[in-house]
């Protein structure tokens, strides 16, 4: 082992560069209050190897990055803990770069000749600032997505640079695609080499100065190595084991997938914006750039500048009363504004977890039209017999949809939609549809997001369906009706049912007759139909309506045999109504 | 100023067993992480593919088929392949379409009534047995069964 060392030290010199870093002579007084620095290098550390661990399964792209972050957290052992430790890292990173900055402001570290190393410090302060930002937007959710949203309007109100700074992040319209990639390219590309490159250059500072020694401080210096490592890695350990904790116990938050058209979401900041977030609220109007721009703004300039508005020299701990409490009055505003900020904004109510109740009328939530007894069937499987209309209290789930709901389950089945919507409790590629948001519960949505998925809802990969607008409106009903308890069962609705239903929309039956209470009345409701007409009267009333029935205006109707056995078949079996 | 012997003793100790151990609790998830499988989703076992009686016996035929694959986070149907054998007595054996050498599509030789594969030249019998060449072993097998006159084509059987 030493021959090695010894060859790997005369070639590169490492050994001695490694002593010579350890065994820098640091002041008597430097102790357990500077172990602040080491932490947030070793916090930078973990997100890079948790991030690092993260990207082996992430796909970043707004189409696939919030399923992969799915499959991280349900399908992969230990995804739930990686992504928890990077998680919750960024928020211990953030505490423990803002102590290290509360404790060189109280101690007073910043004085000459060390505002170089505080600038730097500031400027990671920053960077780190910057990560949690950008990484915020990652997941895909729809936290993700609204906070990045208001983000970069807030970014959009600063004076002159406002538009070139949204052009920058690629937020000009909305946040879509190409605000995803730079905030990704941000956070993995750029910013952490920056880091690296910015840190190095911060201890070369510390180095180049030395650690501040506390004023008097005149005893025999000592090495940094063991004595001094020892304490940092004592709250290493500490920290880690906080951290360690939180990632096992803490769940990490993944709401629904990114919806650009849920008007219902409240958006709300990480925790450690919140003081910003409430801010806001105090500005109205043309004083709004006031909170979102110009004071945090001032506040960033001159936590830069104190080492020039401060120049005395540095003095003991116990007279720097003003410093300390500026940082007292500066925790109790940030404090205040954050718990406001948390008691004032509602929550939402919804997590990719949550079952909601749908806002839309739906086939169980009505009252069985034909109903002695309200009772809603359990078992559905039982397909009535074409030409026996079922008695009320047997209705089948299916049994309560209109001709055109039905004739969108035909078309739902033709459209393969299953293959990516497998139905509640299964993975797709594509959402649980019997938990739409309430937003979206309408046909006004539906029907032009199936015509062109991605412009409705950025980073859907679902194709474009090329349905005439009746079709189109059949499939948004039918998806309406879907419930997680309705939905097996709905789906078991016979096909020569939904293939008749299929007929009767596009001849436009429902111009003359009702079913279920929906059509005109111009003709007899066929509700029940089939308790006074056999399949042979059927047949011959559609062929010759004037013939069979004495002065009826129906036009005959030429239907091709798999029409006419259909639509014979879904008449025979409506049941009646009360 | 420096510390005793004892206690420098003490602190390296505790610096290299905590670090230690903090590496330890990093590896381990992350080794776990990247090299368990994920938990497993339920794909389609069974597809429906060919007519029985559309397979020539003794003759290896190439039948294509759609099957689920699930890819990480994502499901799709891809089209896959498999060489089937019916024998007289109407068993059938399924082919995956890969030499066991290293992946390369192989294809029936009729003159030579072998499957060879192009690669190598790894040459297999009409029952999937290496006859020459770098395959380490007989062709892989998807599992088959025949219900109501048609071959249906399940998952790869295991290796022996």
């Amino acid at each position: 082992m030493r021959t090695i060392i010894d060859w790997l030290e005369h070639r590169t010199g490492i050994e001695s560069a490694i002593k010579s870093f350890l065994y820098e002579e640091i002041p008597a007084s430097a102790g357990w209050h500077q172990i602040i620095g080491s932490m947030a290098v070793f916090f930078f550390v973990i997100q890079v190897f948790t991030g690092a661990m993260l990207a082996f399964n992430y796909a970043p792209t707004p189409g696939e990055a919030y399923n992969s972050v799915k499959y991280i957290m349900t399908e992969l052992t230990a995804g739930p803990l990686i992504r928890g430790l990077h998680h919750w890292g960024a928020s211990m990173m953030l505490i423990i770069v803002v102590l290290h900055m509360i404790q060189v402001f109280i101690y007073g570290a910043y004085k000459k000749p060390r505002e170089a190393t505080w600038m730097m410090g500031v400027t990671l302060l920053l960077i780190t600032l910057a990560f949690s930002l950008t990484g915020y937007l990652l997941p895909w959710d729809n936290r993700a997505y609204w906070g990045t949203v208001v983000t970069t309007q807030i970014a959009s109100q600063a004076p002159i640079a406002g538009p070139y700074l949204l052009r920058l992040l690629g937020s000009q319209g909305a946040v879509g695609n190409v605000t995803f990639s730079r905030f990704y390219a941000l956070h993995t590309v750029l910013l952490p080499p920056l880091t690296i490159i910015l840190i190095a250059v911060h201890i070369y500072l510390v180095r180049k100065h030395g650690v501040a020694p506390a004023p008097g401080d005149t005893a025999p210096r000592r090495k940094f190595f063991p004595e001094q490592v020892f304490k940092d890695t004592a709250g290493i350990a500490v920290a880690f084991i906080v951290l360690f904790v939180m990632a096992l116990v803490a769940k990490v938050p993944l709401e629904r997938l990114a919806d650009p058209t849920d008007t219902a979401y409240i958006p709300r900041p990480e925790w450690y914006f919140l003081f910003l977030f409430q801010t806001l609220k105090f500005f109205k109007g043309p004083l709004e750039t006031v909170g979102s721009v110009v004071l945090p703004g001032v506040a960033v300039l001159t936590l830069f500048l104190i080492p020039f508005i401060d120049r005395g020299p540095m003095i003991r701990l116990g007279k720097r009363t003003f410093a300390i409490t500026f940082v007292v009055l500066a925790v109790i505003a940030w404090s205040g504004l954050t718990t406001a900020a948390v008691v004032t904004t509602p929550k939402n109510q919804e997590s990719a977890d949550d079952t909601e109740t749908p806002a839309t009328e739906t086939p169980e939530a009505r009252p069985p039209s034909a109903a002695a007894s309200p009772a809603a069937p359990t078992d559905n499987s039982q397909a009535p017999t074409p030409g026996a209309p079922p008695a009320a209290a047997t209705l089948a789930a299916w049994q309560r949809l209109t001709p055109e709901e039905l004739a969108g389950l035909a078309i739902f089945k033709k459209q393969g939609c299953l293959g990516c919507h497998p139905g509640a409790g299964q993975k797709g590629i594509g959402p649980d549809l019997t938990r739409i948001p309430a937003a979206h519960r309408n046909v006004a949505f539906l029907v032009p997001h199936f015509k062109d998925p991605s412009k409705i809802v950025p980073g859907s990969m679902m194709p474009p369906v090329d349905l005439s607008a009746p079709d189109l409106n059949a499939l948004s009903l039918f998806v309406l009706t879907l419930t997680p308890q309705n939905e097996a069962r709905l789906l078991a609705a016979p096909d020569f049912v939904t293939q008749g239903a299929l007929v009767y929309q596009s001849n436009h039956c429902n111009a003359c007759h009702q079913i279920e209470g929906v059509g005109s009345t111009l003709g007899p409701a066929l509700d029940g139909v089939g308790l006074r007409h056999d399949r042979p009267w059927l047949e011959k009333h559609f062929a010759d309506p004037a013939g069979v029935t004495k002065g009826s205006i129906m036009p005959p109707y030429k239907f091709m045999p798999m029409e006419l056995d259909a639509i014979c078949k879904y008449l025979l079996q409506l049941p009646k109504r009360a | 100023m420096d510390v005793s012997p004892t206690r420098r003793a003490f602190y390296i100790g505790f610096i290299n067993g905590v670090m230690g151990l903090i590496g330890l609790a990093l590896a381990a998830p992350a080794a776990v992480y990247l090299l368990f499988p994920p938990k497993v989703r339920k794909e389609a076992d069974w597809v429906d593919t060919a007519d029985l009686s559309t397979i020539p016996p003794g003759t290896p035929t190439e039948i294509s088929f759609e099957r689920k694959r699930v890819d990480g986070w994502t499901v799709s149907t891809q089209k896959a392949t498999a060489w089937v054998v019916k024998k007289p007595d109407n068993e059938v054996i399924a082919f995956t379409p890969q030499c066991t050498h290293l992946g390369c599509a192989y294809h029936w030789d009729d003159p030579s009534h072998t499957f060879v594969c192009p690669c190598h030249t790894s040459v297999f019998s009409i029952d999937g047995k290496v006859l020459s060449g770098p395959a380490p072993r007989p062709l892989d097998r998807y599992m088959t069964k025949i219900d109501a006159g048609k071959l249906a084509i399940g998952p790869v059987e295991p290796q022996a």
